[in-house]
Parts: C-alpha cells; sequence; structure tokens
C-alpha cells in the first residue's frame, strides 16, 4: 500500500487544535465568558479547515463564513487572540469590535469573516482581480457554507471569476444545514459541482471526513485558480451540534446526530496514524494533552484580559477626517445648556 | 488659476483620467464602462487609454461589482464602481452598508476599503420610478461611507479626484439632470475643500441649505427674491458625509432662518436631518421654524408634468421665502 502524499501528523494535530479550540468556545460561552451566544462550531468540520488551509501558500488570502474558527486556525492565527476577540476583549484580533462571526487578520491573508450568508464570497473574487492586475502568483479562497449556495451573488461571482480567469477558488462546507434547514428542504439537487461547471469552473466534490482527501483536491483546484483556471470544491460533512450556542437542534432526530458524528475527521486521522504506525497511543494522547493545555490558556487569558476603552467605540469608523467623538450624552448636555 | 469652460460630464471624465494616470491602482469597473464609455457617457474615450485591465466591463451583477471592488479595495487596487443608476442600490445595499462601510469598524482598524462608488440619480429625464430616484438619505444613514454631491462642474472634478485619494468608501451620487451644463471651472484649484460647504450666495435674510441640483434652483429663486429686496444665502453642502454644520450653523445665527432644500423624500430624509440639527443647535437664534422643501413622499411619476411637481421649483422655495419674511 502505497501512503498519500501528505503530512498526516500535521494535519491531525491542526484538526484537533480546531477541535479543542471549538470546545473551550463553547466552555467561554457556558461561564458567561463570550460576548453573546452568536458562536457557531465548526466541530465535524476540521477535515475542510484543515485540508484547504494546508494547500494554501502564506501570500493566499481568504474569506470566511460565520462558521469560520477552525480556517482561520488552520491558516496560522493565535488562538488567545482568537478566543479573546470571541470573548470581545481589546486583545482580540479586532480589538474587540468584530468577534467570532468579524474576526479577521491582514497579516494572515484574512479578509474577514462574514455574518451575512454569502457577503465575503466577491470580496474573494475582488481579491483575485488584484493579484492579476498586480501580478501576484497569489490566490484568494472563499470558504461558505451550503446555505450560500442558495444566494444569488454566489453566482455572479462564480460568473466573473470565470469570465476573467481570476485566481480565486470558491470552498463549500457543506455541513448538511443551513441553521435549521437541512439541504434536501433548502434545494433539489445537491450536485454543487456540477452548478460550478456551468459557469466554467473546474469542480469536484470530496468527503470532508478524509482530510487528506480534502487536501489533495484542493492542491489539485489551487494549482488550477494560480494557473487563471478559478476552482470549486464543495465538502461534505456533518455539522455535529446546533447552529449557534443556543440552538439545541429541535429539528433533528439524536438517531440523526449519532449517525452523523460518526462522520468524525479527526477519530478517522488518529485510526490512520495508528493503523500505518505513524503514532501510537501515548504519542498521540500526549499531543492531545499539549493542546488542551494550550487551548485552556487561551480562556484564562481571555477571563484576565481587559474590555477596550468605552471612547474606544468611536474609533476606526473612518480612516480620515474622523469627527471629534461627541457621546449622545456629552452632545445632549451641550444642546440644552446653550 | 485658469478656468476652462467645461461641462459637468467633461469634468467628471476628466477626474477619473487624472486619477488614473496618478495611481495605477485606480481601476474603474462596472456595467457599460468601457467599450459602451458609460451609460452617460462619463467613462467615454477611456478605454483607449487604459486598455481592458482598467476599465472593466462587467455582467449586469450589480451586487457583485460593488462586492468585487470591496474585495479589490481590500487587496491593494483603488476601484471606482459605477452604479449605473442610484436606484440600483436596492441590488447592493448588503455590500455597501454591511461590507464595505463597516470593515474597517468590525476589524479594529487593521484595513479600510478605499473604493469609489459612482452613481447619479435625481429628476428631470422621466425615467420613472426605478430611475429617477434621490436616495442620499440612505447613505447618509449608514457610518462608515462617505457621501459627496457636486453640484459644479469644478465640484465634480475635484471631489471626485479627491474620492480618489480616501482611505475609505466614497458614494459619489450625480445628478442626471446636471451631466450636460456647461460652466467655467478652475480644475487646479478647488474653491474649498474637501468635507466643507460652500457659501454660493451671501445674504442676510435666511439661511437657505442644499445640494446637488438643487442648489441651481436655489440660486435661480435667490435671484428672483433679490428683486423684490430679500437676500437670501445659498449654501451648497458639497458633500453629506462629512457634514459641515459649522458652516451651516453660523449662516443660521446670522440670518435667524433657515430652509433646507432636497429633492429626496420629505419623511425621514437628509432634510429632516439638516432640520433636526438646526433646530437643535441654533433654536435661540430662530424666528421662524426650520422649513423643509423636499421631495413629496411618492415614487417619482413618469409623466413630466407630474415628475417636476413631484420636486421643490423654484416658484415654491420663492413663494415659501417671502411668506417666512412676511411673518
Amino acid at each position: 500500500m502505497t501512503l498519500p502524499n501528505t503530512n498526516l501528523p500535521e494535519l491531525y494535530r491542526t484538526m484537533r487544535r480546531i477541535r479543542t479550540f471549538e470546545e473551550r468556545v463553547a466552555e467561554l460561552y457556558a461561564r458567561g465568558l463570550s460576548a453573546g451566544s452568536m458562536l457557531h462550531l465548526s466541530i465535524g468540520e476540521e477535515g475542510a479547515a484543515a485540508g484547504i488551509a494546508a494547500a494554501m501558500r502564506p501570500q493566499d488570502s481568504f474569506t470566511t463564513h460565520h462558521r469560520g474558527h477552525g480556517i482561520f486556525l488552520a491558516r496560522g492565527a493565535d488562538p488567545g487572540r482568537m478566543m479573546a476577540e470571541i470573548g470581545g476583549k481589546a486583545a482580540g484580533y479586532c480589538r474587540g469590535k468584530g468577534g467570532s462571526m468579524h474576526i479577521a487578520d491582514m497579516t494572515l491573508g484574512h479578509l474577514g469573516a462574514n455574518a451575512i450568508v454569502g457577503g465575503g464570497i466577491p470580496h474573494v473574487v475582488g481579491a483575485g482581480l488584484s493579484y492579476r492586475n498586480l501580478g501576484s502568483d497569489a490566490i484568494s479562497v472563499g470558504f461558505f457554507g451550503d446555505g450560500a449556495m442558495q444566494q444569488g451573488l454566489l453566482y455572479e461571482s462564480m460568473n466573473m471569476a470565470a469570465l476573467w480567469n481570476l485566481p480565486v477558488l470558491f470552498v463549500c462546507i457543506n455541513n448538511q444545514y443551513g441553521m435549521g434547514t437541512r439541504i434536501d428542504r433548502a434545494t433539489r439537487s445537491v450536485e454543487f459541482d456540477r452548478r460550478a461547471e456551468a459557469f466554467g469552473l473546474s469542480a469536484a466534490m470530496v468527503d470532508g471526513e478524509d482530510v487528506e482527501a480534502v487536501m489533495e483536491t484542493a492542491q489539485r483546484l489551487a494549482a488550477g485558480a494560480r494557473a487563471g483556471q478559478p476552482g470549486f470544491m464543495a465538502v461534505s460533512c456533518f455539522r455535529f451540534f446546533g447552529h449557534g450556542r443556543m440552538d439545541k437542534s429541535p429539528y433533528r432526530t439524536e438517531e440523526e446526530e449519532t449517525i452523523g458524528r460518526k462522520r468524525d475527521p479527526v477519530a478517522r486521522a488518529r485510526d490512520a496514524l495508528l493503523s500505518r504506525g505513524v503514532g501510537d497511543h501515548a504519542s498521540l494522547d500526549a499531543l492531545d494533552a499539549e493542546i488542551a493545555a494550550e487551548m485552556d490558556a487561551t480562556i484564562d487569558f481571555t477571563a484576565a484580559a481587559e474590555s477596550p476603552a468605552a471612547l474606544s467605540m468611536f474609533r476606526d469608523v473612518y480612516g480620515a477626517d474622523q469627527p471629534e467623538p461627541e457621546p449622545l450624552a456629552v452632545r445632549l448636555d451641550r444642546i440644552l445648556a446653550a | 488659476m485658469a478656468s476652462t469652460e467645461i461641462t459637468y460630464r467633461d469634468a467628471l471624465r476628466r477626474a477619473l483620467q487624472d486619477g488614473m494616470r496618478a495611481d495605477e491602482t485606480v481601476v474603474v469597473i462596472g456595467e457599460e464602462v468601457g467599450a459602451y464609455g458609460g451609460a452617460y457617457g462619463v467613462t467615454k474615450d477611456l478605454m483607449a487609454e487604459f486598455g481592458v485591465t482598467r476599465l472593466i466591463d462587467t455582467p449586469i451583477s450589480e451586487p457583485a461589482i460593488v462586492g468585487v471592488a470591496v474585495g479589490a479595495a481590500m487587496t491593494g487596487l483603488r476601484p471606482v464602481a459605477e452604479l449605473m443608476y442610484v436606484d440600483f442600490l436596492g441590488l447592493v445595499m448588503d455590500q455597501l452598508a454591511n461590507q464595505a462601510a463597516k470593515i474597517r469598524y468590525m476589524f479594529g482598524g487593521q484595513i479600510g476599503v478605499p473604493m469609489v462608488l459612482r452613481t447619479q440619480g435625481g429628476t428631470g429625464r422621466s425615467a420613472g420610478a426605478q430611475h429617477s430616484q434621490s436616495l442620499e438619505g440612505w447613505i447618509m444613514h449608514t457610518p462608515g461611507l462617505r457621501l459627496a454631491m457636486p453640484a459644479t462642474a469644478e465640484d465634480a472634478y475635484h471631489l471626485l479626484r479627491h474620492s480618489l485619494t480616501l482611505p475609505d468608501p466614497v458614494v459619489f451620487i450625480e445628478h442626471k439632470s446636471l451631466y450636460t451644463r456647461k460652466e467655467m471651472a478652475d480644475l487646479d484649484t478647488p474653491a474649498a475643500p474637501w468635507g466643507k460647504a460652500i457659501v454660493r450666495r451671501q445674504g442676510g435674510d435666511l439661511a437657505l441649505v442644499t445640494y446637488s441640483r438643487m442648489v441651481h434652483v436655489a440660486l435661480a429663486a435667490a435671484e428672483m427674491l433679490s428683486q423684490a429686496g430679500i437676500e437670501i444665502e445659498v449654501i451648497d453642502l458639497r458633500t453629506l458625509n462629512p457634514l459641515d454644520m459649522d458652516t451651516v450653523i453660523a449662516s443660521v445665527e446670522r440670518t435667524g432662518r433657515a430652509m433646507v432644500v432636497s429633492e429626496g423624500p420629505l419623511t425621514a430624509g437628509v432634510a429632516a436631518e439638516l432640520a433636526a440639527r438646526i433646530s437643535e443647535e441654533c433654536f435661540d437664534y430662530l424666528q421662524d421654524p426650520v422649513i423643509r422643501v423636499a421631495g413629496e413622499d411618492i415614487p417619482i411619476p413618469v409623466s413630466p408634468e407630474l415628475e417636476s411637481a413631484s420636486i421643490p421649483t423654484q416658484a415654491l422655495i420663492v413663494a415659501t421665502v417671502q411668506r417666512m419674511l412676511r411673518r
């Protein structure tokens, strides 16, 4: 048997870090330390994040949907600053202004998570246009869920990327659910690759439980995109938990969840490492413990971090000619004192 | 300081041409901007100089046009996206208001969206309810978006040139009835800096605050009133964001009366915001309520008679000022 030409230990490590980070996000919420409950865990989707991120180069950029923690981590994010942002703290990536759904980091090419379904998709086409015009060999990768497959803007974006031969890769992480609506209640056709092919994209569908298959597919499509043939891939997986933290999944049965959670990319990679003799239980347990300690520290960091200063609310609305902040109470004082 | 005679449309084209020559990251992207030369001819002939990589004709996909401009602006280009009619804002408001306007803020100031959305609005061509609106209120109501609405060829040139240097998204709304207006313009030196209103006509009896095409209607009304011995001050705001309240307040305090004129619908519109601010800031100086003269709260009808009756007229401004001053 020939082993796939991938670094499975590294992919496993990435996926385990995502899984553990997301578990800590749930804990942050349960302890009342998160900024709100709009927290969308990507547990079950780690294969998509790790596999595609591994096919990207440092200069490549990307946007994500609202369920994008795992992708950002896989692209090198500091989990402490991520958790602090999710907690709305000044030490977070966006100084506590963005939170889970608007996290971004220009130094890592993260052009932003987006809370509008499909909202970030045209941004990668724009990035592709920049790379073409400026002579860069970067590509831009747009991540979104199966919900966005029913948004018109996706097709406008695919059409433009294909028309202009842009270095763009569209990635649909199909976790079967748009909030509480299973994909078969949202569309009659789940052959998403055919939709993309109809616009002239290279397209593939891949099982997200198999991180190596995801990575190989992404490498092939990314190489095409870099050469001016934009691509699309749909990664099938199962969203282990509800839409957000408030969602107890009343729209699906326990049986469906039990079966779905068997599609576990982390467990599968671990089994593969063991069966190939690349790792043993002891070394993998040690790695998991090391990651658990790393992620535990993100909660401590967030709990201890400071909230943003009150007047920072008025910062960064504009990049120039920003008006002097006049909080409402001050303004009212001025008017009524006159 | 040499003035040239130029149309509003040609001044806009010159601004794009000079801006593109000065900064090679400037690209124009939109429907019919290249080979066709723009629906109203603003980008005519630019394709010959700048080619298809900088004059980018798009399919009819307005949301993606704006969304692509957002992404390009975040990654090194300075796009000028063209929305053929301001009425199509309904299609693009997510990319404009939820994305372009908020990206700097949501991301904690890491990056801005230096793009210009050029569009045109207003009545005057019997273009009907979906091609004649004045939707600047939607933009002005969205923090994060700059908003320029030039009334003159000179401002059309300088405000657009300046927009191409700003770090934030600028919505640049031209008036479709001004494109062929020809006037003397100094293209070397702007009469007023970005973000500052300009007093187009001085007078001590009333401050009339307006912008875009209504500046010319107001100036014509002011001439008629002058023949009757009434001198009103006409303030052209030029940009609605930034909003230069200092110039407005100074004029209202001097004259004691204020009228706001806008082609947009009366209710919850630009005129309403200006009237509220003037009332709050200048209450002790006002001898009359701040009067709004604005568009009727109706869709724009296509009949020329109905269309022109649906927006402020010179006659109505004259009659209203006379009434206010007779009280």
